[in-house]
């Protein structure tokens, strides 16, 4: 037992390179999906609470669309369609669009939920002072939504780096590959899947802290701020 | 006097309901106009058509000697940009009956917002003005409070400094006082009196009977989509002519 302790601690110090290799392609490819994805997705969801018909419906197709599809499917169809398409796409880069997509499409469910559940006076109260439509949404509308769509937004995040792990079809080495990778030559199956395991459920922890952390920074509301 | 509102045969339906059939009404600056009438006769509704919040589709509104929300393009009638309905809603100032404070920003933000972002006020004059106006509604001391810290009476006097901040030419007030509680009226009703004794033009849809006597120089009854009777309040209290608005007021206990 300790002998196998050692070995697997020396397996991960001789390959910690490649390790932290794939859990920084993790990292990133999810980082620049859910960035990407988040801002489409606000556009989208303003498109679905707000737009007349002509853009509420094309939105409404992609969103239906997008959710109904296996992130899988999406992974594999960004990739090998962007060739014939005329823009041939590096795995990497196929794999930050195809969850970037999907992203996209839950967030603008959130975000169209978040924007509807506010009162229709606070749309009112700032069309009445002369607010534009623009500045209801960055002034009022939004800081307002971000608070109640925060916790859905974080679950959403961590669905992302989850869905990650997908992209080991189309090659791109994030952690999962990488794992296997070490795995096949020195068959610690185990051992490796379980620090896999361990390194997504760190990466997952840091989101819902940071969530928590926007949470509570949005909310500063509740308490008078110290009297001048 | 010269006219500040001038309403000309104005029609609002929706879809096949027709909620306003053809109303006119003229106020005029300074003027305090109440408008009276049962829950459904439109009231609410031309008060929001006025700041444009209600698309109309007959008549015209003209604030200032100005059409709102609509111009002759070619012989037909369209729809203003937003930016323009915008700066024409910045010329009449709204009071709702939920107050509708922004929840996320404290008291004294709720009046900056539009006075730095509309207005175009440096946040230093934004401040003083704002302070200055929430000294005025007797809400200096909770400027700093968000709007759920604050009662409803408390709310809705922040929500008319809001609105009288921005220094509109008309005051418009939704059933300002039907949310409160009873004991939360009063304060409400003394700033808008304020205001009125101020020489402040406005308008005030209401339920209000006494009070709307006692400051209005115009009280318009309205019924069904059409202003039934109008006048000055003593002859409109004192001896209606209408049916219907002996009805109404004998049934609001006046």
């Amino acid at each position: 037992m300790d002998l196998e302790l050692s070995y697997f601690l020396s397996e991960i110090v001789a390959n910690r390179g490649m390790l932290l290799q794939g859990a920084w392609t993790t990292v990133s490819v999810s980082a620049l999906a859910i960035a990407s994805g988040t801002l489409l997705g606000m556009l989208i969801g303003l498109a679905l609470a707000y737009a007349s018909a002509p853009l509420r419906w094309p939105a409404r197709l992609y969103v239906d669309l997008i959710r109904g599809t296996p992130v899988l499917v999406l992974v594999l169809a960004t990739y090998y369609m962007s060739t014939p398409l005329g823009l041939p796409l590096t795995p990497f880069q196929a794999g930050a669009v195809a969850l970037c997509l999907f992203c996209a499409s839950h967030v603008a469910e959130i975000w169209r939920g978040a924007l509807q559940a506010l009162p229709i006076g606070q749309l009112e109260a700032g069309r009445a002072i002369g607010l534009t439509f623009p500045r209801i949404c960055l002034y009022v509308l939004f800081p307002q939504a971000m608070r109640l769509a925060m916790p859905t937004w974080v679950t959403a995040a961590a669905e992302m780096v989850k869905a990650s792990t997908l992209l080991s079809v189309i090659g791109v080495a994030e952690l999962l590959l990488t794992s296997q990778q070490i795995i096949s030559n020195n068959f610690l199956n185990l051992q490796f899947y379980f620090l896999a395991g361990a390194i997504y459920f760190a990466i997952n922890f840091c989101i819902d802290m940071l969530g928590k952390y926007l949470s509570r920074h949005l909310e500063g509301a509740g308490k008078p701020r110290s009297p001048v | 006097m010269t006219v500040l509102i001038d309403i000309q045969d104005l029609h609002k339906s929706y879809d096949t309901l027709e909620v306003l059939k053809g109303v006119n009404l003229s106020v005029k600056v300074g003027e305090v106009v109440s408008i009276i009438g049962s829950s459904g006769s439109g009231k609410t509704t031309l008060l929001r058509c006025i700041n444009l919040l209600e698309a109309f589709q007959g008549g015209r509104i003209l604030v200032d000697g100005q059409p709102i929300g609509y111009r002759e393009r070619d012989g037909k009638r369209v729809r203003d940009s937003e930016r323009r309905i915008a700066k024409q809603r910045a010329m009449t100032g709204m009071v709702f009956q939920q107050f509708n404070l922004f929840p996320h920003l404290s008291a004294l933000d709720n009046i900056t917002l539009g006075l730095t972002k509309v207005r175009g006020l440096s946040r230093a004059e934004a401040v003083e003005q704002a302070e200055g106006w929430l000294e005025r509604v007797g809400m200096l001391a909770h400027r700093h409070h968000r709007p759920s810290q604050l009662s409803g009476g408390q709310q809705q006097r922040v929500a008319i400094a809001r609105a009288v901040a921005m220094k509109p030419k008309v005051m418009l007030f939704d059933e300002a006082t039907s949310a409160l509680d009873p004991e939360r009226v009063a304060e409400v009703l003394d700033t808008i009196r304020g205001l009125a004794q101020d020489g402040m033009t406005m308008v005030l849809v209401t339920h209000e009977m006494r009070f709307a006597r006692e400051v209005s120089d115009q009280v318009v009854f309205m019924n069904a989509g059409r202003i039934e009777e109008q006048g000055p309040p003593q002859r409109l209290f004192g001896s209606p002519a209408s049916p219907r608005l002996r009805d109404f007021l004998a049934r609001s206990g006046i």
